[in-house]
């Protein structure tokens, strides 16, 4: 659920199929920048009533990302 | 009694800055520029002083509001880039204009112009004054670290003023302060004080970019929505949104988290760049010139920026 979220938040932000996008899938890898992915944390924030620390953002991959989320929802 | 805008003025350097010029600077490009902060050029000063910009954007907000300028009781102005601590950029504003009323300035960043109106306010409540000059100007170019591509590409120099007479137009406004230095910080001079031991940070602009644009996101959303509430108005009810021209990106983004469409953001960031205090009188004076404002419209403000402050506020044209 988080996984899939994200994964049409990347595709529709970067013009890409969604399945294209996976747990390893890395950040600056697919061409998102600083403030692409902090557009992304806090639309994830919005959507799963969750508030993400500046501090935690040192996330490579979409993997890592959806962990955090979840463990935060838990 | 509050008060109404009577009139505005600018005034911004000639010499354009273009992306190009910059990245003869540091490596940068003017794709990216673009792309990440929405800037095409900026006016950067060849001379003027953050008080003779203020003084030039006072004349004509006097010329353009039919006032004297022997008819203003108080002179108020916001910069964070003024050549001196003392005498304030109010106060050289007061010298050059001839005038003897009282004059000082006000620190809130970017967010400041909307701290001067709210200022302005309480003197109008108290029937202290009928008329007052308020001014954002600011010489960033003087706090840019130039050898920084990440700050230097997104600020410019200008200033925009309002003077401001007996009125109902002002109607509310929303103050926010998060203090910290964290995020957003200019630092003064250290001084040459042998015995301070603390450490020197170069005098200019440090900006944590994704905190700020955060931080910046957040406080448009909150503050507009605040205010509307408070207010019971609508997005319906609102002729223009004029943001502090910070970053395009991050009024694009705000716009798509309220569902505001885009064109009721009144947007110059591609010609001046982030100009802090001055950037929203600036808009304000060149949409008036383009005709866009008609008395009795509603006009919502919102601001952020160091303090960390924000503040949004509504004004009836």
């Amino acid at each position: 659920m988080v996984f899939e979220k994200i994964a049409e938040m990347i595709a529709e932000k970067m013009d890409c199929e969604v399945s294209a996008v996976t747990a390893d899938s890395k950040f600056n890898e697919m061409g998102i920048d600083s403030l692409d992915f902090m557009e992304m944390l806090m639309q994830l924030e919005e959507e799963f009533g969750i508030e993400i620390d500046m501090g935690e953002e040192k996330l490579e991959t979409v993997g890592q990302l959806v962990a955090l989320i979840e463990a935060k929802q838990a | 009694m509050s008060f109404s805008i009577l009139g505005t003025g600018m005034y911004v350097p000639d010499h354009v800055v273009t992306n190009d010029d910059m990245s003869k600077l540091v490596d940068t490009n003017d794709e990216w520029i673009r792309r990440r902060v929405g800037v095409g050029e900026r006016r950067l000063s060849t001379g003027e002083t953050a008080a003779d910009m203020a003084y030039f954007a006072a004349l004509r907000a006097l010329e353009k509001s039919g006032c004297a300028k022997e008819e203003i009781d108080l002179i108020l102005v916001a910069s964070v880039s003024g050549e001196d601590i003392s005498p304030s950029v109010a106060c050289m504003v007061q010298n050059k204009l001839g005038v003897t009323c009282p004059a000082f300035d006000i620190n809130a960043a970017c967010s400041a112009f909307i701290f001067l109106l709210e200022t302005a306010a309480g003197f109008f409540a108290r029937g202290k004054v009928k008329k007052v000059l308020i001014i954002g100007a600011e010489r960033l170019s003087r706090i840019m670290d130039f050898t920084d591509r990440s700050t230097c590409v997104i600020f410019g120099d200008g200033a925009g003023a309002a003077v401001l007479g007996e009125g109902d137009g002002y109607m509310d406004a929303v103050l926010h302060v998060k203090g910290g230095d964290d995020v957003i910080k200019i630092p003064q001079f250290q001084g040459m004080s042998p015995y301070f031991k603390g450490e020197q940070i170069k005098p200019y602009i440090h900006m944590k970019g994704q905190e700020t644009f955060k931080f910046a996101v957040s406080s448009i959303c909150h503050d507009t929505k605040e205010l509307l509430q408070r207010e019971s108005l609508t997005w319906d009810d609102i002729a223009y949104i004029v943001p502090h021209q910070a970053n395009r990106r991050i009024i694009d983004f705000a716009a798509s988290m309220l569902k505001v469409p885009k064109e009721k953001f009144y947007l110059n960031i591609e010609r001046y760049g982030n100009t802090s205090s001055a950037s929203i009188p600036i808009a304000l004076d060149e949409m008036d010139q383009k005709g866009m404002l008609q008395r009795g419209q509603l006009i919502l403000l919102t601001a952020f920026g160091g303090g960390l402050a924000s503040a949004a506020c509504l004004v009836r044209w």
